[in-house]
């Protein structure tokens, strides 16, 4: 009936085209109900939230360049003598992933092409991850209600490092097969099941004849399915939640300030879709990355200096590097310390990553929805703790390369390593003492030019000769978005007595939590903003600068 | 659970909002939010003559994208996939990889640039506000959801009858050993395969570089060759797994500076034979400094003396390279006296 009762612009003829298809959809799939919600979706507007952007754009193009290079690539590690089209290769004895890398770099057109923007493209995946999720992390946006989606993308980060690692490793050249050694005996180095887990993974002894074809499978199928369902799952708990805001003028928890979906988002977000991919295509066909052709097939007796991992694993590299290299042999058993410390550290440090949020939150007992974010310097423990977790993995990149920097700016190679090893522990100590001393100094700057005004830049000579500047107050707008952040006060432990003389008593985590957030929130930790009755007296009476 | 025990004051004080006065400054709370500022236009809401250029700036980003995709199409027919050319600052490098990236990337990269020059300069900029509502549902819906799990979890009687519950949880809990079984034969057991290598008394040691045996007189003080054991062919099946242990390191040092005992012992004339493989995690060491005898491994900068039984003196190797025996046989040849006494490469549990 409801055909009949239609308007007038309808029962003249019929939809056009475009409305006939939507309405088949619609009463199949209930498409109408969902673009109701989500066609005019706001997006709030920063240059920061186009990072993860960046990361879902590359995760897309390396699909795409990925599964045109399966149509090429033999996961086999058989033994083939080359005879490509490649001179200085021919005649040698190599595995067929090695032969058929060749052959997609220099007998397919265009196959070089894609190999390049694959291996870009997942370079610039991981380094836009961690940017996203330096972004997330020190504007806050990690707190409540998105706590989960942190980890989604934390777990996307780590499971990208490993896709990384597994696809570089599938060329075989002398480079991979190298890194490759080193992941086998750093998982030997694991108590009681390192030999068993070596074993299993390789299909006897290293190298074997089995691990290409098995980092395949896991470089193809098993993680990037994986990563698939977390990005899908990410973007829906992103739309979910709809996106956090930076405060200001009419911007609050309970609001989202922003451009809709159709069209500016649509012609940005997926003009940047266009960007980032042609970006990608550009350095690829400017820059070359990993030139196998250069490094000859893998033998286990053969290497070349100045062996890198992609940069995304240096750190675990320069953990690897740096630690001295301890063993303990007891009971006719062997703890091989220099190697396994450093495994274990790669994975705590990611994970104090992983767990911050709800660290955080046990901290502050906020259990209140945060869609406001902070700016970091309003919240300098926090700067600080991220500033010191970068330094750490910074200095640790710097010893993945040791050999690298040692060459390259003529240093000592123990002195670099040396370096690295105190840097570890001192790097980090340091940046969050400056971090934290320069957030409260931009504090006190916010501070000043709510209370005093903006610095104008204009010298005023008074009639009885004294000079002044003259100091512009704010609009009330600047005063808002400078005034909008909370502040939190240290959390108390409370009478050890109660009102009855009865004694409680006080947990040592209570304790914990109460020191911790005297140190996040306490009088050494952030300056109190202005108060109004602050900014009263000073513009009400005499405080003319 | 621990929040319970938070009194509110911790809080930090909600903040002073001045909802819905647009624009309006509040006397008395100078730091309220003053709501939305007004939309302020850009120069394409008022001259229609801007507007057209911005519509003939993106018209023409998506003409010059289809330009380089005709390029593209183009440079993949008419350039051999082997034609090198020069490009300053880039050096030698393959013309098509060059033309095909530089047309892909432009091709793509203009739509891009149109598409948002088009979002920015033409589409509205006016910006709208969406009400948030809290992700937590509210406490009838949360008391109906309970009641209805109830209702359910009472009707299965999984509470009540109890051997039902507590086998099936017994099902599902063995039957993924199944697939933890299958999991076997990814390969075989360690024994003591890491224990062994290829070489054993009798053995003559390969120059790998001239593929012939050697004799003392072949190795001359202060070089570093690579040998292998004999009857080892790059050819043979398992080639690599054998390579990848029996590996050797062969320096001549002059008797009187061998500091090691054993090591001289182990010795012929001043040659010593060590494994290559690093102790750390396996790389082939191959950087060798003859004045000092340090060995290093290139992977981690491990570094031994080889003057000195091949002891760690840098790095993060564990312990000292092991060192083979070996003699010379009847016609003159080097010759290994045994297996290494200890297994080669890195270190693992079972090594002792």
């Amino acid at each position: 009936m409801s055909t009949n009762t239609s308007t007038d612009s309808r029962s003249r003829g019929k939809a056009p085209a475009g409305e006939r298809v939507a309405d088949w959809a619609d009463g199949r799939l209930g498409i109408y109900s969902l673009a109701k919600a989500n066609m005019r979706k706001i997006f709030p507007d920063h240059w920061s939230f186009m990072l993860g952007e960046i990361c879902l754009y590359s995760f897309i193009i390396i699909i795409l360049t990925g599964v045109y290079l399966t149509l090429f690539f033999h996961p086999s590690m058989n033994e083939v003598v080359y005879h490509g089209s490649y001179v200085p290769m021919q005649g040698q004895l190599m595995s067929e992933a090695y032969a058929s890398t060749l052959d997609i770099s220099f007998d397919v057109r265009g196959g070089l092409l894609i190999r390049q923007i694959h291996h870009w493209a997942a370079v610039i995946f991981l380094a836009g991850m961690f940017v996203h999720m330096m972004r997330v992390f020190f504007t806050g946006a990690f707190r409540k209600p998105r706590e989960i989606n942190w980890l989604f993308g934390f777990l996307l980060f780590v499971l990208g490092m490993f896709t990384g690692f597994t696809g570089y490793s599938l060329p075989d050249d002398l480079l991979s097969g190298t890194g490759v050694r080193f992941t086998q005996g750093a998982i030997l180095s694991v108590p009681i099941v390192g030999t068993y887990i070596s074993m299993f993974l390789f299909g006897g002894e290293f190298p074997g004849t089995d691990f290409v074809a098995r980092f395949y499978s896991i470089h193809i199928l098993l993680l990037p399915g994986i990563m698939l369902g977390l990005v899908v799952a990410h973007l829906i708990l992103v739309f979910y939640h709809k996106h956090t805001q930076f405060a200001g003028a009419g911007r609050t928890n309970k609001n989202v300030v922003g451009m809709p979906l159709l069209p500016v988002y649509m012609a940005k977000a997926g003009g940047f879709f266009f960007l980032v991919f042609g970006f990608t295509a550009l350095i690829s066909g400017l820059v070359t990355i990993n030139p196998i052709w250069n490094l000859g097939p893998y033998r286990p007796d053969w290497v070349s200096t100045g062996a890198q991992p992609d940069w995304y694993m240096g750190f675990a590299e320069g953990l690897v590097r740096a630690m001295p290299g301890w063993e303990i042999n007891f009971w006719g058993h062997t703890l091989v310390l220099g190697v396994f410390i450093p495994l274990v550290l790669f994975g705590l440090f990611l994970a104090f990553i992983a767990l911050y949020p709800f660290i955080e939150s046990w901290i502050t007992g906020d259990k209140r929805e945060h869609h406001i974010l902070d700016r970091p310097r309003n919240a300098p423990t926090r700067t600080g703790i991220g500033v010191a977790w970068v330094t750490a993995y910074l200095i640790m990149l710097i010893g993945g390369g040791n050999d690298i920097v040692a060459t390259h700016f003529d240093l000592s190679i123990n002195a670099v390593t040396w370096f690295v090893r105190i840097g570890f522990f001192v790097g980090p100590v340091v940046a969050f003492i400056i971090t934290k001393r320069i957030c409260l100094g931009l504090q006190r700057r916010d501070k000043e030019k709510v209370l005093h005004g903006r610095e104008s830049g204009i010298i005023k000579r008074l009639p009885h000769g004294e000079f002044i500047e003259v100091h512009e107050p704010l609009s009330q707008e600047q005063m808002y978005t400078l005034t909008a952040h909370e502040q939190y006060k240290p959390v108390e432990i409370g009478p050890e007595v109660d009102e009855n003389g009865v004694e409680r008593k006080v947990k040592g985590s209570e304790k914990l939590r109460a020191k911790l957030s005297e140190a996040y929130y306490g009088e050494e930790s952030q300056i109190p903003k202005p108060t109004v009755e602050e900014y009263k007296e000073i513009t009400s009476g005499h405080g003319h600068h | 659970m621990s929040s319970q025990d938070i009194p509110e004051e911790n809080l930090p004080a909600a903040q002073d909002t001045a909802h819905g006065a647009l624009g309006v400054a509040d006397e008395k709370n100078p730091f309220a939010d003053p709501g939305l500022p007004p939309h302020e236009h850009r120069v394409q809401d008022i001259d229609e003559r801007a507007a057209k250029r911005s519509e003939r700036t993106v018209a023409l980003l998506f003409t010059v994208s289809m330009l380089a995709t005709i390029g593209f199409i183009a440079s993949f027919v008419a350039i051999p996939i082997d034609k090198v050319v020069y490009v300053f600052p880039l050096g030698h490098i393959g013309a098509l990889n060059l033309a095909l990236g530089v047309t892909l990337g432009i091709a793509l990269f203009t739509i891009g640039a149109g598409a948002v020059h088009w979002g920015r300069t033409l589409m509205s900029d006016e910006e709208l506000t969406d009400e948030r509502h809290p992700i937590e549902a509210s406490p009838e819906v949360r008391t109906k959801v309970m009641d209805d799990f109830r209702q359910g979890a009472k009707e299965s009687a999984i509470g009540r009858r109890k051997l039902i519950r507590n086998t099936m949880f017994g099902a599902l809990t063995l039957v993924p050993l199944s697939g933890v079984v299958l999991l076997r034969d990814l390969g075989p057991l360690p024994e003591d395969k890491l224990r062994h290598t290829a070489w054993s008394r009798g053995k003559l040691l390969i120059n790998q570089n001239t593929n012939e045996p050697m004799r003392p007189s072949d190795i001359i003080t202060g070089s570093l060759t690579f040998a292998q054991p004999e009857g080892l062919d790059p050819h043979d099946h398992g080639f690599n797994n054998e390579i990848a242990k029996a590996a050797l390191m062969i320096v001549r040092i002059q008797p009187d500076e061998i500091k090691d005992k054993r090591a001289l012992e182990w010795s012929h004339e001043g040659i010593l034979a060590y494994s290559k493989i690093c102790t750390h995690v396996g790389c082939p060491i191959s950087l060798y400094e003859q004045q000092t005898h340090h060995a290093l491994c290139p992977c981690h900068q491990s570094t031994f003396d080889l003057s000195d039984g091949a002891k760690v003196i840098f790095g993060p190797a564990g312990h000292a390279l092991p060192q083979l025996r070996i003699g010379v046989n009847d016609e003159g040849y080097l010759e290994a006296l045994g297996d290494f006494d200890e297994p080669v490469g890195p270190a693992f549990w079972e090594r002792g």
